[in-house]
């Protein structure tokens, strides 16, 4: 056995996970490609990179849910091969997942004996032994509480206890505290350098800088599919760390001239959010959008963009503050009347907020329009006028489908983006929510869509555009503002901007907020 | 998807599903040792005069009480309380008429106006409890069903008169009397005036759904709840519309009869048809046309089945087992065929504009 | 994407244990307490027949097939499978305890009907779980497929028979019974006095000394039986993890679809247990429409026992009562005595809420309890059409009021397709 061999080596010197070469392709798309990692035993190690840079298919692989299509997995020194959670369990990794997988009307105790209730029963043993695993790492969980009692920060160390429970060694966290408030962050960080003192391993997925200079003994840096630097937190500050996140080449911003006017036409004074149980989603939100201007909203996800974009489309009542629409206020009124006074909304999530999926598309031209012509005549529908019109969408707006008749489920992505746009364009809006406007398109799509977009702001459209893509956001807006955690953190001028500043500010690395004009 | 996929699929899905039942019964009746051949001639015996008319007027109750409960089942509301409903408004309309406080046909009108009030009223409150207190319609739609059997029999009490065992309302006036729309010389009866409100209640219902902005919120808000509040709809408000319609379609279901042929409310009203009606709506997968095609094979099932036991000695209930089995095998034969279109639909589409790609790309490389 | 759950401030809330202690304790004290009050209103109004040993057994005959069918719910819903077939499956039960317990005697009945309402489960678990039908819209589909297949196979079967006839079993074996005479006599001299709460108490007790009939135990140890393996085994711990959340459960390897097949035939079965209670004990055999509804009674029963089996007992209990007190004799004089219980019951529960300082709850619950204080006064006698209203009115009500106080099992009535967890 080469274990023996080795034992005048440092124990330490066995990689706790060697990654070599590892990637992973889906169709459309290469999620990971020439991956190489090496995370020492002992150590909390640190995986960075902006959303769509790769790390969550990366961990999905380590933990046996994805295979890679190429490349080598060892564990302690072994090769293996990962088809499933459970074998990453048998080998002794956990992962602690970003969405927790959580019963609320059950116990802690409950959540975490299931599946391994041949590890200590369901009972009193299994009782001590959690209280033991709580005990030793600083966890404060009673076996006893109901979930559904638990704060956010509480949920996490369950998920965590869960894993230890199954006794696993190396624990991947992903994206951690995208969830947690300031003071939970540090009672996270406070667990798991227990957990490192007794000797665990810790990965842990972030693109929250700050934290992880603060917690980190390695850092690497993932950037579209492929590790590109492993450093120590002490060779790095925030600036440089945000660098390698985004390269330091920014696409060019657009050199059309600016069509920018006077003429306010949305305006947002003092907005604030509260979620059911009182947490803060949005604080003192300030802004005005004018004809023929795109604003962008540049922040990392999960920071308020969601809200943000639901309350002005009407969708979040129980706001506090004043939303004003060329002049009008508009806080009290209905989703309808918001779009029928010409709020146009490209939804985030189309499937679920933007299409019938099951119905033809010229039905999909009606929704969200559903009282104004070409869809309606009067009270009544007008089935020729919305095909009419939806043939012509499909022609200028470029959707291949075969025909109108077709189910809207079974366009692809970009087609069915387009299609969006191309109705909300049609009623001829004075104001547009665009939210992730080309997520999952292909780029030829892309380009379509933004040129409509330029095209409408020309003649006079207002934008709220909200976007991950830095491409995407500095090409389009005429301002940029970064929300963070609720809160509008600063404003960048894209022709200026640099990346350092605009990912220090997303990411919360920079205190400070420029304003560039 | 094509026209035709989008009508041929469900078609080929109740077909299979009928198919399916039939096969089924053979096997139970070959089980228990009974005359299969009997039951199958008597089934497909082309019905005597005298039943082609209780079979239409059958197919038109059946109507009513199927597209009440369409009118939930779009908004995946499910009134299971149509039969209550339809019994309560019933006996008002009957209390009503028996007052004769409008003259002849008017009063027919107003007794119909109320049907309508009263079933909408009975599935309002089912509708209210779910929307403001979050109660499941199912089971308050059931519990207010028993509360309206009790009711009736005290209402019955205050209101009616004894005739040896039974309790009714008072009769109407003579002039308040629907008669009978006269199908073949020698059937003295015929179909009942008043079963004309099944294909008007059918026109609305398809106008309403498929042409109004109303029927377009509720088809969404059925589809997607979701993507319907992304759009405006108030699904609040969808919920209790819906149950208010449903209401009032059921409270239609029992006046044809009624007027025409009891004149009054009580021992002669027929029961069970609400349950009867979400058979009916379900097989026709809560489609105007559907719920026709759904109301006519059940009407036809049961009333070929009152002869069963006398031509060929097999009970009746064999036929109330195969509609509920057709039922169920329609639910799932539509099921699979909806997971199967989808695939198809998508393997059609991705062929397609892979062709279109590879003929773009020639075209780029031509002429770069 | 963004935060999964929001993050509450710890609050200290008792553990789950000592809420479980609570909950049995609750139980019971309502329970003591809604029979003392029973009590003190016989007294007052000396409607002898609101406590008498004739009366709870009634009620508790009434109250077992609405239990088991209950029962049934429990564990189907538990696993996340809504099941309104329960009236199906419990008619499916009453023929099987008529066919082969006029056949093969009593205990052939009692697994026939079990059988067929197993049977009955399998259908609606194949229909929800494997091809992803609509839960509500499969049991409609079996309740009218069992109603249909009963009817077919007592005419074919039935007639011709010694008794028995195209909707009738013929007579079926007397259920067996325990006696325990020697408690029976004092109990009864006990119960002739009169004593407030005491005699009543001693009535209640007659019941179970005095011929019980042996499928009354079996069907109450089942409550016992239900509890332990739902809460105290590793079985009950995974089906449960289906019905809260089946995506976490796929995720630590439990195989949710077959943990839900189990749950429903299981509840297809004791609603056929019920159903043979029905034919056996309730009644002398097979009648057609015999289960008048009792499925979904049991359902509201679960829904107001808040998914659990000691408030379902509870539940049924209620619902059991109301339905055998109008058929009494002097069922009007005991109606009309109820009327002061609501009364009573509801200015208690106003006087409650004044304490938590619900002044707006407290009020409607003061003038209501007032209303029926006078409906009570000024009447001497009350329909009894609506004694019968009573128990689903009252179903309405507590599912009205106490809408944030159930809980459901989270993922009750979810469509599961395999693979949605990750």
């Amino acid at each position: 056995m080469h274990e023996e061999i080795h034992l005048t080596k440092d124990l330490q010197a066995v990689p706790a996970i060697e990654l070599r070469g590892i990637g992973k392709r889906f169709p459309g798309v290469i999620a990971n490609h020439d991956i190489d990692i090496t995370i020492t035993s002992g150590t909390i190690h640190a995986l960075v990179g902006e959303n769509g840079a790769g790390k969550s298919t990366l961990m999905k692989i380590l933990y046996g849910v994805q295979k890679p299509d190429s490349g080598t997995i060892a564990v302690n020194g072994h090769q293996v091969s990962l088809s499933s959670p459970s074998d990453a369990i048998a080998i002794g990794v956990g992962m602690v997942f970003q969405h927790f997988m959580l019963a609320d009307n059950f116990t802690v105790l409950e959540n975490v004996v299931l599946g391994a209730e041949k590890i200590a029963g369901i009972g009193d043993d299994a009782r001590n032994r959690i209280r033991q695993i709580s005990d030793d790492y600083g966890f404060d969980l009673d076996p006893d509480d109901l979930v559904e009692d638990l704060g956010v920060g509480e949920r996490q160390r369950v998920e965590i206890l869960k894993v230890l429970y199954r006794g696993a060694k190396i624990i991947i966290l992903d994206e951690p505290t995208a969830v947690l408030v300031p003071q939970e962050v540090d009672a996270l960080f406070d667990n798991l350098r227990e957990l490192k003192d007794q000797g665990h391993t810790l990965i842990f997925i972030s693109h929250k800088l700050d934290e992880v200079l603060s917690v980190a003994d390695d850092i690497t840096v993932i950037r579209k599919g492929t590790t590109v630097a492993s450093v120590k937190p002490a060779e790095v500050n925030a600036r440089q760390l945000a660098e390698l996140m985004v390269g330091s080449v920014l696409p060019s911003p657009s050199t059309e001239g600016s069509t920018v006017t006077d003429k306010v036409l949305l305006e947002v004074i003092d907005l604030e959010l509260d979620d059911a149980t009182g947490r803060p989603e949005l604080v003192d939100i300030d802004f005005a959008i004018h004809a023929g201007e795109i604003l962008g909203i540049a922040g990392v996800e999960g920071n308020g963009q969601t809200e943000l974009v639901e309350t002005i489309i009407g969708m979040r009542r129980q706001a506090r503050g004043t939303i004003m629409l060329a002049g009008e206020e508009i806080s009290e009124w209905s989703t309808r009347r918001r779009r029928e006074t010409g709020v146009g909304y490209i939804p985030e999530d189309r499937h679920r907020h933007g299409l019938l999926l099951d119905a033809p598309l010229w039905e999909n031209r009606i929704l969200g329009h559903q009282t104004r012509p070409p869809s309606v005549k009067g009270p009544f529908l007008n089935p020729p006028g919305a095909k009419a019109d939806t043939g012509r969408i499909v022609s200028a707006y470029d959707v291949r489908t075969p025909g109108i008749t077709t189910t809207a489920r079974a366009l692809s992505g970009g087609n069915q983006q387009k299609f969006i746009v191309g109705r909300e364009m049609s009623s001829d809006p004075i104001l547009l929510i665009a939210s992730h406007p080309t997520r999952g398109v292909d780029v030829g799509a892309q380009a379509a869509i933004w040129g409509h977009i330029k095209r409408a702001r020309k003649a006079g459209l207002a934008v709220l555009l909200i976007s991950a893509d830095l491409d995407e956001l500095i090409g389009l807006s005429d301002t940029i503002k970064v929300i963070l955690r609720g809160k509008l953190v600063a404003t960048f001028d894209p022709q200026s901007v640099t990346p350092q500043h605009l990912g220090s500010a997303m990411t919360g690395a920079d205190a400070i907020s420029e304003e560039r004009s | 998807m094509s026209r035709w996929m989008r009508l041929g699929l469900p078609v080929a899905a109740v077909v299979l599903a009928l198919v399916f039942s039939g096969v089924v019964a053979t096997l139970v009746l070959l089980f228990t040792g009974d005359d299969v051949v009997g039951f199958w001639r008597v089934l497909f015996t082309w019905p005597s005069e005298r039943d082609l008319v209780d079979i239409i007027n059958m197919t038109a109750i059946l109507y009513l009480s199927g597209a009440a409960a369409a009118i939930g089942f779009r908004m995946n509301l499910f009134n299971i309380g149509v039969e209550g409903q339809y019994r309560l408004a019933g006996l008002f309309a009957g209390a009503f008429a028996a007052q004769g406080l409008l003259p002849g046909k008017l009063n027919v009108a107003a007794a119909i106006l109320v049907a309508m009030a009263v079933g909408a009223l009975w599935a309002g409150i089912a509708g209210v409890l779910r929307v403001w207190r979050g109660v499941s319609e199912v089971i308050s739609t059931i519990m207010l069903n028993a509360i309206a059997g009790s009711l009736i029999g005290f209402l019955l009490v205050k209101w009616g008169e004894s005739t040896g065992n039974a309790r009714n309302t008072k009769m109407m006036p003579e002039d308040s009397w629907t008669g009978f729309f006269r199908l073949f010389p020698d059937v003295s009866d015929g179909a009942y005036h008043l079963s004309l409100l099944a294909p008007l209640v059918g026109i609305a219902f398809f106008i309403l759904v498929y042409y109004t902005r109303f029927g377009f919120d509720l088809r969404a808000a059925g589809a997607s709840e979701s993507a319907a509040v992304s759009s405006g709809v108030s699904v609040k408000k969808m919920i209790v519309v819906s149950m208010l319609l449903s209401g009032a379609v059921a409270g239609l279901i029992g006046v044809p009869m009624m007027f025409s042929e009891a004149h009054q409310y009580g021992s002669a009203f027929q029961t069970g048809l609400g349950f009867t009606g979400i058979a009916v709506a379900l097989l026709g997968r809560n489609h105007p046309m559907g719920i026709a095609f759904g109301a006519l094979i059940f009407a036809f099932l049961g009333q070929q089945a009152n002869l069963l036991n006398i031509l060929a000695g097999v009970s009746p209930d064999i036929v109330n087992m195969t509609q509920g089995i057709i039922v169920l095998s329609v639910v799932i034969a539509f099921e699979v065929i909806r997971r199967l279109a989808t695939r198809i639909e998508q393997r059609q589409v991705a062929t397609q504009l892979d062709a279109e790609r590879q003929g773009d790309t020639a075209l780029k490389g031509a002429s770069a | 994407m963004s935060a999964p759950v929001a993050s509450t401030a710890p609050v200290t809330t008792p553990s789950s244990q000592w809420q479980r202690r609570l909950r049995v304790r609750n139980l019971t004290l309502i329970a003591i307490v809604g029979f003392a009050l029973l009590s003190l209103v016989r007294v007052i109004t000396g409607a002898q027949e609101l406590t008498s040993a004739g009366t709870i057994q009634a009620a508790l005959t009434s109250s077992i097939p609405i239990a088991m069918a209950g029962l049934g719910g429990l564990w189907s819903e538990r696993a996340g499978i809504v099941n309104i077939g329960l009236e199906g499956m419990m008619i499916l039960g009453t023929f099987g305890a008529g066919y082969f317990g006029y056949h093969y005697g009593s205990i052939a009945g009692i697994l026939g009907a079990i059988v067929l309402g197993m049977i009955g489960g399998l259908l609606h678990g194949i229909a929800t779980v494997y091809f992803g039908v609509d839960h509500i819209v499969s049991g409609v589909a079996i309740n009218i497929i069992a109603l249909g297949a009963a009817g077919f196979l007592a005419e074919t079967y039935f007639t011709g028979l010694e008794g028995g006839g195209p909707t009738q079993s013929p007579p079926l074996p007397a259920p067996m019974t325990i006696n325990v005479d020697f408690l029976d006599n004092p109990l009864a001299s006990i119960e002739a006095k009169q004593w407030f709460f005491v005699s009543d108490f001693a009535g209640l007790l007659r019941v179970f000394v005095n011929d019980l009939p042996v499928l009354t135990i079996l069907c109450l140890a089942l409550f016992v039986l239900t509890f332990w393996v739902l809460w105290r085994t590793k079985f009950g711990l995974r089906l449960r993890s289906c019905g809260e959340e089946p995506a976490a459960a796929e995720s630590l390897g439990v195989n949710v679809y077959n943990y839900k097949m189990i749950a429903v035939v299981i509840s297809g079965g004791l609603s056929g247990l019920g159903g043979a209670f029905l034919a056996m004990v309730a009644s002398s055999g097979f009648q057609v429409g015999q289960t008048g509804g009792r499925g979904y009674i049991g359902l509201a029963a679960m829904i107001f026992g808040n998914w659990r089996p000691g408030g379902l007992l509870l539940g049924s209990g209620l619902f059991g009562y109301t339905q055998a007190l109008p058929l009494r004799r002097e069922a009007t004089v005991s109606i009309h005595a109820l009327l002061l219980l609501v009364a009573i019951l509801l200015l208690l529960v106003a006087a409650y809420q004044l304490w938590r300082k619900n002044t707006l709850q407290a009020v409607s619950g003061a003038v209501f309890g007032a209303a029926f204080l006078v409906w009570y006064l000024s009447t001497d006698v009350v329909p009894s059409d609506f004694t019968k209203m009573a128990p689903y009115v009252t179903t309405l009500l507590v599912l009205a009021l106490a809408s944030q106080r159930l809980r459901m099992p989270k993922a009750d009535g979810l469509v599961y397709r395999r693979g949605s967890a990750g």
